[in-house]
């Protein structure tokens, strides 16, 4: 029993990586990847080199991400930050509720989504029309320069796309993006 | 991967895309000889055949250098250059070169620091009856100059004309190839040791490689990142490097190219479909506000009438039909004037010190994060602070969401929370798995995401949020005709799920365009100028052809080749290399055998090879155009640049940029050096925001006497809000360092491990020294300049697990005058041992600096 011990094996001379790492446990170890429920065919968030993602979800959870080896681009390869990505989706440091700051208040405050997005929709028209330029300079500019938008390039193309549609439809156009910067 | 030399400069690929730089270490075990040009040795450098040192900011000097070596030994490929360039155009006799005027161009108004480009044309345009003023001739360039210039003209670059006056001799003193000769005669081995401390024969070692490796049998690529980009004349890198490669014959070409390595998953999308001032989607500009702006004058000042830039009208009416649907008529303009209007520069840093001054009152900011992101953060904080309302969509609270509760001014006493006024909306955000749809990769490739699974709690897709928005938005339009382009607003996409989220794949549908038949389509050659097709970005045309989302195709690589055609979809048309005609020689076949790619097939009358044609695919190599063609049928068989108006690769640029036609080495803002080139000493277009929260370092000042340059960690990503917080990249990466030379220590008196402060005029903040041979103190001008690197990951909250001093807050806001990007690569300052003083301490020492 004691000289099965994988340090024991390992001590003696055999290959740490490969036979002698095996004990009854690891044995009996499956990967999380065959218990999933489903995967997604995804792509790293990170970098633009655009590395295939399997995304493994189990119980309604994200399980694993790892690297997709059909894609001609990795070749099922990530790096660190592409592996470390199950945890940018999982981490406990993610807020997943709307907070609301008043003006001139010392600390955050609780509010419901819906509640949000009208006052968010009340502001934008409030703004809009207080400063609404329909000329500059004795010339039509038909706009607003009271509202601004920065995007981060991490967007999915048609997320830029409803925004520049709307942001232009409003008259806003100091809409820019990570890609400026 | 099939280049046989790759030359990775102001990129440290290995770090910062690993896994693309797989493609590089195969390339180099297959025999390809791979240079590594950079201010830092990292792991780039490490895998590479040879790592030359080179001052952050001088890389025109080098590029320049390798041109001269071209041109003053005629080692050009002629062949490729005469029939795919412009070297034989003949430039106006008005043009006056840097040579002639200390390191102008013709054009320059001191006053406004401005070019008017009108001397910089072809000779014998002038006299040609105008088409119709471009917008570069208004206003004696102002517009041009302050509209962020270059993307004023599309896809296309600016219009030239397409039959100028040549000489396929070379010979003639002003025809480009002479004149660019001449332009580059003093950029010479001995300017590049003198200004980017290379020595002789690494320069004659490069310069041979980059010779023995281009031609007809051989390609060099050219790989760049931010390291080119983030300078007040980064255009201009790119520039040279395009000058060099296009005098090589290396553009189009199997294992050849210049390669933008782009930083993040989409923003070579974000860019495609711009959430930018500037342009609108498929880079067609924004309209400027003129007199008499309307569709058509519109059209007549966006650029040139050849090339498939010359549909340029049917582009710009579908995306109207896209957003304004049946309100959208020939009669009235395509709803044209349901846009609205530039007056000038409106970029990221312009809206920071509107918010400074009051204008802009509220503020979406989405999976951004520039209160640590941004250069000069103290601006961007002291903007925040001034805002009515703000809106922040993210995974975690970013600092740009807490400013007002636990930023850096609140300890230096110049903000009490009480005193911000700004309100303040979190919404949480879903990642990249909890959602559907596309990111376009640095190939310009499209690939979809399938969902995975819901996002949790309050957590939505910013496609949820615009969507959401929107129709709330609507709800609240009035009759009034301010209100009508929102009115009038296509904005019927079907919802799916619980949260109702909008159709992702609806919206890919719309950007990928649908004919009068209802039926997407799938090529731009197909959207028509009458109103009949509808698109939302004609470079992704085809996106959605045959009802098939073909950026969700996913055949094995192992199954295809190379270029694995049916992996996504690459825009334009799926095309893997732009340009690609130029693959073949004029007569339609291969350079050589080793570099086939195009060939034109005789028998069945059509380009073939492995890659889609990036030119029509039955036009004849002989084709001649007839007088008075337009759009691509004014290119002959033999133009394989087919945005361009003339068809040909611009060694030359006539048209088109605001800080020359020709690259010059210009100092950064902040050098301590002196620009031995010219009497000019940085870009005299270069803009600057000269505000109390963000002023300049002196040029050459003694107080700041190192180059300081910034870069990223492969644990991180930039401002650290998708790094941070997450528990194996923080402690692979847990501190802020600051790289330095050990002679540098020595002389600060600093070891490996202590803490040290770095001090701009804009703030000090405070790092662990990381003392290393990986940066080496360099001889310029004669004396020892230090170089020191800082990584800018870090900020003091983002739910991180890790926290440091703001990197970026040490930068000056001064940008490039084309694309208003910030110079972040290369600026000065000094070092002192010891930690940052705190509160007002931290104030009095800046003060202290500033004036020295
Ligand atoms: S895994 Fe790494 S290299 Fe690949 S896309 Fe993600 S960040 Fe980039």
């Amino acid at each position: 029993m004691f000289a099965r011990w994988p340090v024991i094996r390992q001590l003696r001379g055999q290959d740490g990586r490969g036979q002698a790492a095996r004990s009854a446990r690891t044995d009996a170890l499956r990967p999380r990847v065959e218990e999933a429920d489903s995967v997604a065919r995804s792509v790293c968030p990170y970098c633009a080199v655009g590395c295939g993602q399997l995304v493994y979800v189990k119980d309604g959870k994200v399980s694993q991400i790892e690297g997709d080896p059909d894609s001609p681009i990795s070749r099922g390869r990530l790096c660190p930050k592409g592996s470390a990505s199950k945890q940018l989706v999982t981490h406990a440091g993610r807020q997943t509720t709307v907070l609301y700051r008043r003006p001139y208040g010392m600390e955050w405050e609780p509010l419901d989504l819906g509640t949000a997005m009208e006052m968010i929709a009340d502001r934008v028209m409030r703004t809009r029309r207080d400063t609404w330029q329909q000329e500059h300079e004795g010339k039509v500019v038909r706009r607003t320069m009271g509202i601004a938008g920065l995007g981060g390039a991490t967007l999915d193309n048609e997320e830029n796309y409803l925004m520049k549609k709307l942001y232009t439809a409003l008259g806003a156009i100091q809409v820019e993006n990570q890609a400026r910067i | 991967m099939r280049a046989d030399c790759i030359v990775i400069q102001g990129s440290n690929m290995a770090e910062c895309h690993p896994v693309g730089f797989q493609w590089v270490v195969e390339a180099r075990a297959r025999g390809a000889k791979v240079f590594h040009v950079d201010p830092r040795y990292t792991r780039t450098s490490a895998l590479s055949d040879r790592y030359l040192n080179i001052r952050a900011g001088s890389d025109i000097v080098l590029l320049g250098a390798l041109i001269n070596h071209v041109l003053s030994n005629e080692l050009d490929f002629r062949e490729y250059v005469l029939a795919y360039t412009n070297a034989p155009m003949i430039v106006s006799e008005a043009y006056r070169d840097t040579e002639d005027l200390d390191g102008l161009f013709s054009g320059f108004d001191p006053e406004t620091r401005a070019y008017d480009p009108s001397t910089w044309r072809y000779e014998g345009v002038a006299e040609e009856p105008a088409a119709g003023l471009r917008a570069e001739q208004l206003e004696a360039g102002q517009a041009h100059a302050l509209a962020a210039g270059p993307d004023q003209y599309g896809a296309g670059g600016a219009a030239a004309h397409p039959h100028p006056t040549t000489d396929p001799t070379l010979r003639h003193p002003r025809c480009v190839y002479q004149v660019l000769k001449r332009h580059f005669a003093r950029y010479t081995p001995e300017m590049v040791e003198e200004l980017c401390g290379l020595s002789r024969a690494d320069f004659a070692e490069l310069a041979d490689a980059i010779i023995a490796n281009s031609g007809r049998e051989r390609t060099t690529a050219w790989v760049y990142s931010v390291g080119w980009t983030q300078h007040t004349v980064g255009v201009q890198y790119i520039r040279t490097a395009s000058i060099l490669q296009l005098l090589l014959g290396n553009i189009g070409r199997p294992g050849g190219g210049i390669m933008a390595l782009r930083g993040h998953a989409s923003i070579q999308g974000s860019t495609d479909i711009p959430t930018l001032f500037n342009i609108l989607p498929g880079y067609l500009p924004m309209p400027y506000s003129h007199a008499d702006e309307n569709l058509d004058a519109y059209l007549t000042r966006a650029g040139g009438d050849t090339g498939f830039w010359g549909r340029k009208r049917a582009y710009m009416v579908s995306l109207l039909k896209a957003w304004w649907g049946d309100a959208a008529t020939e009669e009235n303009g395509f709803r044209f004037d349901n846009l609205p209007l530039l007056t000038g520069d409106h970029g990221h840093y312009r809206t920071v010190m509107g918010m400074i001054e009051g204008t802009v009152k509220g503020y979406f900011v989405v999976g951004e994060n520039p209160a640590v992101g941004s250069s000069g953060g103290r601006a961007q904080r002291f903007g925040l602070a001034n805002l009515d309302w703000l809106v922040v969509r993210d995974l975690t609270q970013v600092e740009t969401a807490t400013f007002w509760k636990d930023g850096p001014e609140l300890e230096t006493g110049e903000m009490r929370t009480e005193d911000i006024g700004t309100e303040v909306f979190f919404l949480p955000a879903a990642s990249h798995v909890e959602k559907e749809g596309t990111f376009t990769n640095t190939q310009r490739l499209l690939q979809w995401r399938e969902k995975a699974l819901d996002p949790p709690g309050d957590c939505r897709s910013d496609l949820w949020f615009y969507y959401h928005l929107g129709k709330l938005l609507k709800e609240r339009a009035s009759s009034d005709d301010r209100d009508r382009p929102l009115r009038e607003l296509t904005w019927d996409y079907p919802e799916e799920g619980e949260h109702r989220d909008p159709s992702a794949s609806a919206v890919l549908r719309e950007i990928g365009g649908v004919g009068p038949d209802g039926r997407a389509l799938s090529a731009y050659t197909e959207l028509r100028p009458d109103g009949s097709t509808r698109c939302g970005c004609w470079i992704y045309c085809g996106v959605y052809a045959d009802e098939v989302n073909q950026a969700a195709r996913r055949r094995p690589g192992r199954e295809q080749n190379l270029e694995a055609l049916e992996w996504g979809w690459a825009w334009p048309a799926n095309r893997r290399i732009l340009y690609n005609r130029a693959s073949a020689d004029p007569a339609g076949r291969p350079w050589s055998e080793r570099k086939a790619y195009l060939r034109w097939d005789e028998e069945r009358g059509e380009w073939a090879g492995p890659d889609v044609p990036d030119f029509e695919k039955g036009k004849h190599p002989s084709y001649l155009p007839p007088d008075g063609a337009a759009a691509e049928d004014a290119l002959s068989g033999t133009d394989p640049f087919i945005m361009q108006t003339d068809g040909k690769g611009w060694l030359f640029a006539p048209a088109g940029l605001a800080d020359g036609p020709l690259p010059a080495h210009y100092e950064p803002l902040e050098s301590p050096v002196r620009n031995s080139l010219y009497g000019t000493q940085s870009n005299p277009a270069l803009r600057t925001y000269p505000r109390p929260e963000s002023p300049y370092n002196p040029e050459r000042s003694p107080r700041f006497p190192y180059v300081l340059t910034t870069y990223r960690l492969t644990e991180h990503h930039t401002a650290g809000g998708m790094s941070r917080p997450l528990a194996y990249l923080a402690e692979l990466q847990p501190e802020l360092f600051c790289e330095m030379s050990p002679a540098l220590a020595a002389e600060l008196g600093l070891e490996n491990g202590d803490w040290a402060t770095i001090v701009t005029s804009r703030t000090a903040i405070e790092a662990r020294v990381l003392v290393t041979e990986r940066v080496r103190p360099l001889r310029i001008q004669g004396r020892i300049v230090h170089q020191i690197g800082l990584p800018y990951h870090w900020g003091w909250g983002s739910g991180g697990l890790v926290t440091g001093d703001i990197v970026n807050d040490l930068l000056p806001i001064a940008v490039d005058p084309n694309v208003y990007i910030q110079e972040s690569k290369a600026t000065t300052c000094d070092v002192l041992p010891g930690r940052r003083p705190r509160g007002a301490e931290l104030l009095r020492l800046v003060e202290e600096y500033r004036h020295g």
